[in-house]
């Protein structure tokens, strides 16, 4: 697998001329935010002035605890109705846009509760995210002969994922069986299955072992590679420097920070908000990310 | 004691009218709880919706029996409409509620004093509202044999009843097995996963709700047109938890598990009933009267059946290991 690739090089060139300002307008954007807000009786989770997330990047969302990223996400993809606000998705206006409708469009999230589908088999996970499924419709699904083809193909495709994704081995197992990790790929591969455009991963890394660590940041570089864009919320320092062309930085809703990893980690402001009143302690979570069981 | 009577009696029973009325309601449940997670606990207010289709419209107002049939199952998606419009799109519990609610509305809308002259009130509705299906009736003698005895009549309506079975079994299994069915299967695990990869949920679960209300409204019409009458209460709330049972018993998201969890469930009931009426007779029981067998016949089987939660509570055709997965 590349590690660097000829599109990672692409993107941090192009990011090169970027200011390096919260807001900072990119050159070929496939995501644009404005204004948005949303207020949890008085508290304002996310208040974001503007955002831009350029096209073939992959690009870090980090913050603290309770900075908004998560929240920020819901809104983005519709699973959470903002109170202002507007952004865009290719250009096209997507506000108030039922969640279904965002990853139609090429826009799809993974959750940071893995959300596997528990007693469907690993196969079936992979084929429900196959997209323009005839077999899908309630008359349809009657006669199998008009989708027995179709979903021949996509189980071509869902089969080459899990086989990259080294999950072929549990093609048939349910979903439920696998390992925390495992389910990581999983949705990380199902998503793929729907050939996004824009890949948004909630805490990707978080309760995965190291070993698995490295094979999910060359995935997520493959992703890159393929062509999609990458964006992601994280906590860990080390892994967002390893694998991102761009990081913002939230911290209680707002964006406080933009840049390259190397410059950002070196942002006072960014320390500041991240560590509070623990500047000694390291800038990693390995001790948390540590679970005991997860093998792949 | 005549156990070829208490055999027989229970066989029959097992086979017949009733057991295909909770058999149709038991396919609908296991479309929406089984397969798509759906609770729904006003399983009986379908089944009561296509019963007083076919009363209030024939003997009423006089209709066709042929009319009838089709209103009752519009009725019946538009009974779905109505309870799924306002809850689909909050958390599983508020369908449960509503549609439990609603059971027992409709209950005691149909047995009020102010509507007596359409539903009849607390009598019902009594009449040959079956008439014009009992006359296509092709068998000409009754059936008794030594384990089974049916009226011609009845062996009509089973026949035509199991034969409806089929025909639902064989487009359940279409349809579970089919790329809706995963859709379906995905949102009973969790509906936000499957709404992130572009599916719109709401419309799957309106569907499920919608096609398996319409299987308790056929067996509401199959009751209509075997017994020739329809009463308020015989649609209480009871009726949608022996439905859930009978799921439970075959196994739910199993596609035969409707049919072998009526067939045991009724096939148990009549014989413990049975055998304890016979043991009284023949002088063996002395603590009981002839009238407590009807409650404790129930209290016997609700033994067994808890009896299965706890040894095998994936039910007949379940798969433990499906179950287990929960856990986690």
């Amino acid at each position: 697998m590349p590690a660097n690739g000829q599109r990672a090089l692409e993107a941090q060139a192009v990011l090169a001329g970027v200011p390096k300002v919260p807001g900072a307008p990119k050159p070929d954007p496939i995501l644009v935010a404005s204004s948005v807000v949303r207020r949890f009786g008085g508290l304002s989770a996310v208040d974001v002035e503007h955002v831009e997330v350029q096209r073939g990047s992959i690009t870090a969302l980090i913050g603290p605890n309770g900075a908004g990223k998560t929240t920020f996400f819901n809104l983005l993809t519709g699973f959470d109705a903002p109170d202002e606000g507007t952004w865009s998705f290719n250009g096209r206006s997507m506000g108030r846009l039922s969640p279904y409708r965002v990853a139609r469009l090429g826009m799809v999230r993974t959750f940071q509760l893995t959300k596997a589908l528990n007693r469907l088999r690993v196969i079936d996970n992979m084929l429900l995210g196959a997209k323009g499924q005839r077999g899908e419709h309630l008359w349809a699904s009657l006669l199998p002969f008009l989708w027995r083809r179709q979903e021949a193909n996509n189980t071509e495709r869902a089969d080459l994922l899990l086989k990259r994704f080294s999950l072929d081995a549990k093609r048939t197992d349910f979903a439920g069986s696998l390992s925390g990790g495992q389910r990581k790929l999983l949705e990380m591969a199902r998503a793929l299955m729907s050939e996004p455009e824009l890949i948004m991963l909630d805490e990707p890394m978080a309760g995965v072992n190291p070993a698995l660590t490295q094979s999910l940041l060359q995935h997520i570089k493959m992703i890159r590679e393929e062509g999609a864009t990458v964006l992601f919320v994280e906590h860990d320092m080390d892994m967002v420097h390893d694998i991102s062309d761009w990081v913002i930085v939230m911290a209680q809703g707002q964006i406080i920070a933009e840049g390259p990893p190397g410059d950002v980690m070196k942002n006072p402001e960014v320390i500041d908000a991240y560590l509070g009143a623990h500047h000694e302690r390291a800038l990693t979570e390995s001790g948390e990310s540590l679970t005991t069981g997860d093998t792949i | 004691m005549d156990l070829t009577f208490v055999l027989g009696q229970s066989i029959t029973q097992a086979l017949g009218v009733t057991a295909i009325i909770y058999c149709l309601a038991a396919m609908g449940l296991n479309l929406q709880f089984g397969y798509t997670g759906l609770l729904n606990f006003g399983q009986v207010a379908f089944a009561a919706i296509g019963a007083y289709s076919v009363g209030v419209i024939v003997i009423s107002f006089g209709a066709s029996l042929w009319a009838a049939i089709p209103i009752g199952l519009l009725a019946s998606v538009a009974l779905a409409l109505v309870l799924g419009i306002p809850t689909l799109r909050l958390r599983a519990d508020y369908l449960a509620i509503v549609t439990i609610a609603t059971s027992e509305i409709i209950r005691l809308m149909v047995r009020s004093i102010a509507l007596r002259d359409t539903f009849g009130g607390a009598n019902g509705i009594n009449g040959k509202m079956g008439q014009a299906f009992h006359d296509l009736n092709p068998f000409h003698a009754d059936i008794d044999l030594p384990f089974l005895t049916w009226t011609r009549q009845d062996l009509w309506v089973v026949t035509v009843g199991w034969s409806l079975i089929a025909i639902f079994t064989l487009a359940t299994w279409l349809l579970v097995r089919s790329p809706w069915g995963r859709v379906v299967k995905g949102i009973r695990e969790d509906e936000n996963a499957v709404v992130s990869l572009g599916k719109n949920a709401y419309v799957y679960k309106m569907q499920a709700l919608i096609l398996g209300g319409l299987l308790g409204t056929v067996g509401g019409i199959v009751w209509a047109i075997a017994k020739q009458s329809v009463q308020p209460d015989n649609f209480v709330p009871d009726v949608t938890f022996f439905s859930y049972t009978i799921l439970l018993l075959g196994g739910a998201a199993r596609v035969f598990g409707p049919i072998v969890g009526a067939i045991i469930f009724w096939f148990l009931l009549v014989f413990v009933g049975e055998f304890l009426n016979q043991m009284i007779a023949a002088g063996w029981i002395t603590f009981l009267l002839p009238t407590d067998v009807g409650p404790i016949r129930f209290i016997l089987v609700g033994l067994g059946l808890m009896g299965l939660m706890i040894f095998r509570p994936q039910g007949i055709f379940g798969d433990k290991r499906e179950l287990a997965l929960d856990a986690r």
